[in-house]
């Protein structure tokens, strides 16, 4: 994005600052102005295509939830960082934007499905990787890396198998391969093989 | 192999053929196994090379893959399975005919592999009864031909006719049940 076009949005719409990035251009919006900022993006700058939707939970901070917009401009082949705090910490929500991009429908239900945030006005805001049961967020920093037990999605194949679904710790993990030596060494295993499932790992590691 | 004797003298006994019906069943099954290619993951690229002219699984009479578990006698898990996957391979065992095996195809498959995380179920030996369990991220066909053929002898040495009526102890049990009502 050249600096006239972004004064031009700064001018458009007051909520707009520049956000630090590393790569591309980014900006910080208002969840107030996203529809009216998205909606200028398409139609006045060429950004024609969303690339990808998610956020980040910036855990003990507060606003916790920012969403992450990525657009390109196929025309002028450029990339655009939206970045967007919830104002809610607790129910984190924001507008939906597959109003305006089809591609906005599954990855909003994907950041839905693993961070938790509700996307207003989504046709069909359920999950998409986890089962429509499934009472967590995996991807929020207060869900642990291993997992919780909660039953199988299907009741009648728990009490068939007797199954639930189990956490599963990285026991000494995680798993590297050593880079030289015969094969039989080199497979991937845990440098701290001390400790399992089995086996408490020992105190003061 | 105890069942896989066949006495025949041409001389003595002409066309008939005595054995085992253990060895006749064995053999009968082992030689057409229907695989069921339960696909979840790239496992299932090598899989489809096995079935491919190269490795030739149809060289052990296991090239009809069926993709319907009613026509199926052994499952082939490859791939990784997820807790959301999970109550699909088991639904899928259930649907199989007896007798049924299963073949757990790489390491995914056997213990969750690299996927030690909340979504992944850790071997999908905790749902279902595997019989050959295959090494590998992801083996190669050459693996996948060799626990077949490993499956081939398990199947030689069971007792097949047996395992046709029900045990002793259930027939107790239902000549008890009889009696009560």
């Amino acid at each position: 994005m050249t600096t006239s076009d972004l004064a031009l949005l700064k001018e458009r719409f007051e909520t707009l600052t520049e956000r630090e990035s590393s790569d591309h251009v980014a900006v910080n919006c208002a969840s107030s102005q996203l529809i009216e900022l998205c909606t200028a993006l398409r139609d006045d700058f060429g950004y024609d295509m969303l690339v990808d939707v998610t956020a980040v939970d910036w855990d003990a901070q507060s606003p916790r939830f920012t969403g992450i917009y990525h657009f390109l401009s196929t025309t002028k082949h450029e990339y655009l960082r939206v970045a967007v705090d919830c104002t809610d910490d607790i129910n984190p929500a924001l507008p939906s934007l597959t109003g305006l991009y089809a591609a906005a429908n599954w990855h909003e239900r994907e950041t839905y499905d693993l961070m938790g945030i509700r996307y207003q006005g989504h046709p069909d805001l359920t999950r998409i990787l986890m089962w429509d049961a499934y009472p967590y967020h995996p991807l929020r920093k207060d869900f642990p890396l291993a997992g919780i037990e909660v039953p199988l999605p299907a009741d009648d194949v728990a009490e068939i198998t007797g199954m639930s679904v189990k956490p599963a710790p990285m026991v000494g993990g995680p798993f590297v391969s050593s880079a030289d030596g015969p094969m039989s060494q080199t497979e991937p295993r845990a440098r701290d093989e001390s400790w399992s499932e089995k086996k408490i790992k020992p105190c003061g590691k | 192999m105890q069942n896989t004797t066949i006495a025949y003298d041409s001389k003595v006994e002409g066309e008939v053929i005595v054995t085992q019906a253990d060895a006749v069943i064995n053999w009968i099954r082992k030689h057409s196994v229907w695989p069921m290619p339960m696909g979840l993951a790239c496992c299932a690229i090598e899989l489809m090379a096995a079935g491919g002219a190269r490795f030739d699984i149809s060289r052990f009479g296991m090239e009809v893959m069926r993709f319907s578990p009613r026509q199926a006698d052994c499952m082939i898990v490859a791939g990784t399975v997820t807790y959301k996957m999970a109550e699909v391979v088991r639904r899928i065992y259930d649907q199989m005919a007896e007798p049924k095996w299963v073949v757990a195809m790489g390491a995914c498959a056997s213990t969750g592999g690299m996927y030690r995380s909340y979504a992944t179920l850790q071997g999908v030996d905790q749902i279902i009864p595997v019989d050959v369990y295959i090494s590998g991220c992801p083996p190669r066909p050459e693996a996948l031909l060799d626990a077949m053929i490993k499956l081939q002898d398990k199947i030689g040495t069971e007792r097949s006719v047996k395992n046709l009526f029900p045990e002793k102890a259930d027939s107790k049990e239902v000549a008890e049940a009889t009696k009560e009502s």
